[in-house]
Order: structure tokens, then sequence, then C-alpha cells
């Protein structure tokens, strides 16, 4: 005998409700525009910009070549301490080599690698959340138990036994990486589609015959293409980190390629004489994660609010 | 409570067999295992020795269960480098890491639970934005830059801090905050994400009603609930530690199990990394399982079903 | 209750307001009613009325940060509580002014033991040792029809039904035996079997206590039953109030009317409720004149222009209509 409570009567769905990542994207009001809209993060995406120019245009914007050696010139400090030279805006490392050089093709391998990773990480994790999520029962029991084993071992370790075993490369590392990657995707995507499958449109399709690959290629994946964006985004400054490590680790690209990871480490042997050496890499690469970081938070509350606790 | 803790191991030793036939076919599979597993002056005797022993003229299917077999009584092979058996270097360098880890914990907890705790008090305030540039900054920064970093700084500009080797008390100072930069930022973001959850909730509103005090409220209806999320990622922080002491380590020349890693990388000393990485993840797994116990027992919805 | 019955408490043009960044929800907006020692008032009206947001604004515990109360006084026992430092608040919470919660499943800490959370109220009554404060948690849970008392006191929340938690619940609101109690919807998440239940045990303690009890509920139904007046809200305004008896007799509100028709009748022959047409207005956007006006179906255009103001009907019952009388 209760009053009966108003509510609005239930509005037919909407056919489908996913937009386009850049149209959500644009969109003044998003679905997150109702909370605090953080405002655009210039400063980050100046950041970024910059770096990738660097890693795109390398030949072109680097001062010398960052491999060869000019042993006169060498561990010079940078240009505005005293005893640097004009020609060498951040100094030298032990072999000569100019560092603005080094550090702007090491922008090169360390975006490369996060793209090719996160490109074949993110790539599986999707795969696997999305058959995980919409298949359901045995298949979901399997790959989740899979996704909580490789939450549980640390693939760095992983990462140093394939650089031991297949030899170092990039091929290796983005193997190595991918492997930290994939079970994070697949976890938080496997939980959008279990959401997603009870919705009205995928049930439509169900009902017309539509086979399962199909429902899942053009119903489930177009909606949870936003949420893999962010993912995307989140992760880039955790490949960054990855690759500069195993760099350091001697277990990345061997030298004399150069990374920044590789820089720090051939640099901190000389730390008290040449502190530029090692330390400008890791300003660069702190600069570049806490920009992706930032831009992932923005683009996280922009695009797909709910996944805040990551 | 007895048959998942029983569940849990029985998990726990199949991901450690997938871990060791991981291990042992990258190590057969991708080249000539002799190569790996000998210096490269061995000689021909030396090679033939090695065939024999590990049987790598049988079939691979009985190198593997040899392979296992061994392992299970703790026989993980030679180390090439160290001319001991590999479990026996890594025994004795395990004390050193252990060492380092509470600290690490107790600074990353020490910290960050508080700082959590306020910043989620003070949502949207001064203090709240600080402890967001800290979370963000503690995971920007490599731990291995911020460990050359802090020797720049400590050892050789100001001189007061060792920069490597065990040693008295002052030795720890630099590598434990190595180690627990990244976990105050983790602790910091979970506490904070899960107060903020946690304040919303009815019963905190009933122990207002009550009219206990806001500390009472704050500390110990709140925060004893956020603890429960933030006591799930133990395992993974101190997972995240073990990694994270390769590193670390390394850059402080610390003679654990993190620096073994490290040497058995750059010297290509293939029976110790694989014994390395078999034994890590035992402790891993056993970590694992204590904190789910932990766990259990700080959430009595758990501990009583 | 007689017209004489002293009051307890007071609410005087009370206003709360969510501040958001789209703008400013005026959830509660001009409430005022008064409640006398010892009665049941009903507080009826569709969720996201505002009944829910005047209870916690009486309580002093609205959401930091989002909600505030503007403008009102609140007057407890002839003194107005909003005056009061959030400390002073304190000391009378669950001792003057307690509240029972809509939904047992999360009002109760699920990582202390009910003894826990029980003794934490009784000790703020009256320091005591451990032992007498047990034995007077015990009793507490006697009082609320608890079997087995000494084992439940040892036991977590999950292992309890939802009904049994909210009997715990109540003991916790009335351990400080308030003068004024709140009961949020207790009820709404219960079992049927188990809303009766707990319908008469509050009753029996409200006997007991002697306490007054704001009963907030969008089922009239139980306002027959729990009930000595009752107040109508809706959009943020108490539309209508008075003896349970005469409101149900000759409602006078427009708005009154359609909620008490949507309830079935006793004969149960009719299959469908009326459903009252139309939505209530934005709390954002709230129009100038009544607030029923657009659902109303004797509407004129005066309604449309300036709220009506409060009409007295009888000696206890007003309600807020320009055509009080003509309809």
């Amino acid at each position: 005998m209760a009053v009966a409570e108003q509510h609005p009567p239930a509005a037919p769905e909407i056919p489908e409700p996913h937009q386009s990542f850049w149209r959500s994207l644009l969109n003044v009001r998003s679905s997150a525009g109702v909370r605090r809209t953080a405002r655009v993060p210039w400063i980050p995406i100046v950041i970024i910009s910059v770096i990738v120019i660097m890693a795109v245009f390398a030949p072109l914007l680097a001062p010398y070549s960052p491999i060869d050696q000019t042993l006169r010139d060498k561990l010079l400090p940078p240009a505005w301490m005293e005893g640097g030279k004009d020609r060498y805006l951040l100094g030298t490392d032990q072999f000569g080599r100019d560092i603005l050089s080094r550090l702007i093709y090491g922008a090169r391998v360390s975006l490369l690698v996060a793209l090719l990773a996160l490109t074949a990480g993110g790539g599986v994790g999707l795969v696997i959340g999305v058959v995980s999520g919409y298949v359901g029962g045995k298949v979901d029991a399997v790959l989740m138990r899979l996704v909580d084993a490789a939450f549980t071992f640390p693939a760095i370790l992983f990462a140093l036994l394939l650089a031991v075993t297949m030899g170092q490369g990039i091929g290796t590392l983005v193997i190595a990486i991918s492997l930290l990657l994939w079970a994070g995707f697949a976890r938080v995507i496997r939980g959008e589609v279990l959401a997603l499958r009870q919705r009205d449109f995928v049930q439509l399709a169900r009902v017309r015959g539509c086979s399962s690959l199909r429902i899942m290629a053009t119903h489930i994946v177009p909606n949870v293409l936003n949420t893999f964006m962010v993912l995307v985004t989140l992760n880039i400054g955790v490949v960054i980190i990855a690759e500069a490590s195993l760099s350091f680790l001697g277990a990345g690209i061997p030298p004399p390629t150069p990374t920044w990871g590789l820089m720090i480490s051939e640099g901190r042997g000389r730390i008290a004489e040449a502190w530029w050496v090692a330390l400008i890499p890791g300003i660069a690469i702190t600069l570049l994660v806490l920009s992706v970081n930032l831009f992932g938070d923005w683009l996280r509350d922009r695009l797909d609010p709910r996944l805040r606790q990551l | 409570m007895k048959r998942f803790i029983a569940r849990r191991l029985i998990q726990g030793v199949v991901l450690l067999f997938m871990v060791a036939t991981i291990v042992f076919f990258l190590g057969r599979l991708t080249g000539n295992p002799v190569d790996l597993m000998l210096p490269e002056d061995a000689t021909a005797e030396d090679r033939a020795a090695l065939v024999k022993t590990l049987g790598l003229d049988e079939p691979l299917l009985d190198q593997f269960v040899i392979f296992v077999g061994k392992a299970a009584q703790g026989d993980l092979g030679q180390s090439i480098r160290m001319k001991q058996p590999a479990a026996e270097a890594f025994f004795n360098r395990l004390p050193n890491t252990l060492v380092l880890i509470p600290w690490a914990l107790l600074l990353g907890m020490a910290l960050g639970i508080p700082l959590g705790v306020l910043a989620a008090l003070n949502r949207g305030g001064l203090l709240d934005r600080f402890a967001g540039t800290v979370a963000v900054l503690g995971v920007a920064m490599p731990s291995f830059w911020l460990g050359v970093l802090l020797i720049f700084v400590f050892s050789v500009e100001l001189g007061w801090l060792p920069s490597s080797r065990m040693g008295g008390p002052e030795h720890y100072v630099l590598p434990v905050i190595t180690l627990g930069t990244f976990l105050v930022a983790g602790f910091m973001r979970i506490t904070r994400s899960a107060m903020l959850e946690v304040m919303e909730s009815e019963f905190v509103k009933l122990a207002r009603i009550k009219g206990l005090s806001e500390t009472t409220v704050i500390w110990k209806h709140c925060l004893r609930n956020a603890l429960i999320p933030v006591l799930t990622l133990w395992g993974v922080f101190v997972g995240n530690l073990i990694t994270g002491a390769i590193v670390t380590e390394t850059v402080f020349a610390w003679p654990g199990i993190g620096r073994l890693t490290y040497e058995a990388v750059i010297y290509r000393d293939y029976p110790l990394l694989q014994a390395v990485i078999i034994l890590k993840s035992i402790l891993i797994l056993t970590i694992n399982l204590g904190v789910d116990i932990l766990y259990a027992y700080v959430d009595p919805r758990i501990r009583l079903t | 209750m007689s017209d004489s019955a002293e009051t307890i408490l007071d609410v005087r043009d009370l206003h709360t307001h969510f501040f958001l960044r789209r703008g400013v929800v005026k959830a509660v907006d001009g409430v005022s009613f008064t409640l006398r020692k010892g009665e049941v008032l009903g507080l009826v009206g569709e969720s996201g009325c505002g009944k829910s947001l005047t209870a916690l604004s009486v309580m002093r515990l609205l959401p930091k940060g989002a909600a505030r109360t503007v403008q009102g006084e609140i007057v407890l026992d002839g003194e107005n509580i909003l005056k009061r430092t959030p400390s002073q608040m304190r000391e009378i919470r669950g001792r003057k002014i307690s509240m029972v919660l809509q939904d047992p499943q999360t009002s109760l800490n699920p990582v202390f033991t009910i003894g826990d959370q029980l003794r934490e109220a009784l000790v703020r009554r009256a320091p005591a040792k451990l032992k007498e404060i047990i034995k007077q948690a015990v009793a507490a849970l006697r009082r609320v029809d608890i079997a087995a008392p000494e084992q439940r006191i040892g036991q977590y929340p999950h292992q309890m039904s939802g009904g049994m938690k909210q009997r715990v619940v109540g003991a916790i609101a009335i351990s400080g035996e308030p003068e004024v109690l709140i009961a949020d919807e207790p009820t709404t998440a219960l079992d049927v079997t188990i809303q009766l239940q707990y319908l008469k045990l509050l009753k029996r303690l409200q006997r007991e206590n002697g306490m007054a009890i704001l009963f907030i509920t969008h089922d009239f139904g139980v306002v027959a039953r729990m009930c000595d007046r009752v107040a109508v809200m809706y959009a943020g305004r108490i539309v209508e109030c008075g003896p349970v008896k005469q409101i149900f007799e000759a409602p006078s509100h427009p708005y009154t009317r359609a909620l008490i028709a949507s309830v079935p009748k006793m004969t149960g022959t009719r299959g469908r409720l009326t459903a009252i047409d139309g939505q209530p207005p934005s709390l954002m956007n709230l129009p100038a004149g009544c607030r029923f006006a657009s659902r109303c179906a004797h509407v004129e255009p005066r309604c449309l222009e300036a709220y009506p103001g409060t009409t007295q009907i009888g000696a206890d019952h007003t309600a807020d209509c320009w055509k009080i009388g003509s309809i």
C-alpha cells in the first residue's frame, strides 16, 4: 500500500549509446560534464608534443650524432655552467657524446617501445577482456585465473629472463613489457563488458540473431573503446618507466643506441664529477611521465570517470 | 578459513609450476642451453660434463622432469660466476633484502596513510592538492633515478649520508627512501579514495548520530574500514618492493637479492637467474598468502565464512 | 494528542540547499512543523521531495561541503540548535535527539561487533566499568526483542538478518534515551512481515520512553498505523499538515488527495494505483507560484503567480492552497 513512487516512464532505449572517442572528448558536456570538469591540461600537452616532435624529427633536430664519440670533449658541463661550451647545450658524457642529441634520440626509443608495447599488450588485454566478459562461464573463469596469476607474478622478472635468453633488442623489450600490461587491461575491460552485456541493445542484437563474434565486434568493442583509450593513456607512464628500468639494468636495447635509462646507468658512476650525465635524462623521464599521467587523469575524468579508482 | 588457505596453497603450487615451466623452456628453446649455462671460455670437457649432468642429450620432456624433480629437492643448479649452488647464493643474500623491506613498507604507510586520510578530509583543499602532487610525482620518478638523485644531493653535495653498501643505520636511509617513495604515493592514493567512499556510508552517519567525537568517527570507524582495500594492496606492494629492490640495490650496491638478480643479468649467469626467479616467486606467493590471512583477520566478513 | 501538549521540536522556515556547480538545488525550501512531546508525526512525500534532507538538517549531519542550511530555526526543547557549535551539537546527538536510518544493511559498521557499537553509545551516556556496560548492552538488545542477546553481542553485523540489524540500529539510536527520534523510512528495506514487527516495536519503545518520533515515510499505510499527525511534503515544502484522521477523511490539498487516492483500497478490488500525472518541478528552478500547479487539476492563474500562504482549516489542520474550500 505504498504511495506510488513517481518514476519517469522508462524511456525507450537510445539505439546505441556509444560516442566516438574524439566526439566525447570534444563534447563540452560529456557524461563527465556534471562532475567538476577539470581544465584542459595545457602544460602537459605542450610537454608531450615537444617530446613527440623531438622523437619524430630526431635526425633534423639533434645537433650531433648520438653515437659518435669526441673524446677530447668528454664530460663537459652544460653550456650555462663554468667550463661548459655553447656547442653542447646540456654538456657531454664520458665519451664526449652530446647529451642533448642523445636525449632527443632517446625519446624515439621510449615512445616507440611505448607505442608497440601498448598496442600489443593492450590489444591482447582488450581481446581477452571482451571474450572473457562476453562469453563468460568456464572461459571466463580460466582467463581470469590467468589474469590473477599475472598480477601475482612480477613481470619484470620475466622481462629480465627474456633479455638473457632471447637476447636484448626492441622485440624482446616489447614482448616483456606487453606481459606487464595485458592483465590490467583484461580485468578492467571485462568488467565493462559484463555491464554492457546486460544492456538492451546487446540483448536486441542477440534476439535479432547476430553471431557472438559480430556482437562483440560491432556492439561491445566500440563501447569499450573509451575505457581502452583511458587505460592506454594511463599506462604510457608505466611503460616508459619499465623501459627505462630495463635499460638501466642492462636488459633493454643494447648500447650504443641511446636510451634514457641507459644514459642514467652510464652516468651514475660519475655522479660526483658530472651530475648532468645521469640527472638530465631522469628529468626528461619524470617530465614525460608526469605529463602523460596528468593528461591521462584528465582524459579519464572526461571519458570514463568510473575508472577513478585506478 | 582452512579451506581458503588450502585453496590458495594449491593455486600457489600451480603458479610455481607455471613459472618453472617457463623458465625451463625459455632456457632450452631459445638457443643452446650449454652456452647459457657455462661461461664463454668453457672447455670441451666442461661442456660434455654439463650435457651429462643436465641430461641434455635426453628428450626434452625427460629433462624437464629431472629439472622439476631436482628443483623440488632444492637443487636449482650451480651459479656460473659464484661457483656455488644458486639457491645458496640466494639465501645468503636474502636477509639483506629482508631488512630493507619492512622499513620501506613502514615509511610508505607512516606517511601515505595519514596523508591519504588528511587529503580525504580536506577534499579539494590545499592539503589535498599537496598530497595529489606527492602522489603524481612519486609515481612519475623512476626509482633508480631518484636513488641517483639522492646520492648526488645527500652523499656528494652535502656529504651527510653514505652512498653505497651496507653498514650502520645511516646506510639504510637513502635506500629506504628510494624504495619507499613509490609506496607513499600508492598508500596515499588508495587511502584517500577508500576514505572518501567510507565517509559517505550510512554507518558513519550512525556513528555521528550516536554523538561520537569526530576523531573517533574518522580514525576508528572510517579508517578501520578504509584499511581493508589498503591491505589488499599489501601483497601487490610487497611484490613491487621485491622487484623494486632490483634497481634500488643496484644503485646503492646493496648486497641483497635484488643486486643478485642484476648480477645474474649482466654476467649472463643463467642458472643463477632461473634460481632467483623461482625463489622470488615462492617468496612473493608466501607473502601474498600471508596478506590474505591478515586480510581475513581484519575483515570479519571473510574471517567467519 | 491534545492541542495543549508541549512542543519539543519546532522547525521554522527551514531552508537547506545543495550548492553544485550547475546551480543551487533548493531541496528544503521553507519547511515548518512542530513535534510535540510524546507524539508521532509522519512526514510523507515522494522520494526526492526533501524529507530525508529535512531530517539530516535537524540532526545537523548534512553532507559536508555540498549541502548547507541557509535559513530558518530548529528549536529543540526551547533552544535553537543551529546556533550550537559542532562539538556542542555532538553533546546532544544520541541523548536528546537521535535517528534511525533507512538501510539496516549499511547502517552498522561491518568491522566491529554489535556489542562494540552499542557500547560506544552507552559509554557516552554514563561512563561505567566494562562489565556494567556489557550488562547494559545486553539489556538494550533484549529491549528490542533480540533473542539470546548475550551471544549476539559478540557477533558482527553480517551474521544477522536485516530485521535484526534494524532492531540493533534502533537499540543504538535510543540507548541515550533521546526525547526526539527521527525514523527515516526505517522499514522500507525490510520484508513485509518484518516491517509490521518493527513498527510495533517502535510504537512500544515510544510509549515506554515517552519520546517523540518524526516518522519519515512514503507509505500512507504506515502513517495510518503509526502516526498521530501527518505532514505532507512536496518539492521542498510542507503543503498540508494535520491529524491523521482528518487528513485521511478530508484531505484539503489537491496533492494530498492524489496521494491518498493512489493508496489501494482495503477491499483490494482495484487493480491499479492512480498515479499522479507529470513530474515535480526541478528543485533547481522552482516556479514562482504553487509548486504543484503543473500537475494540479484545479489550477487557475493565481496558482501560477504566487505561492499560496498557509491556510488554517481546522484547529490543528493547515494547508498551502489558494482554493481551500472551493474544490
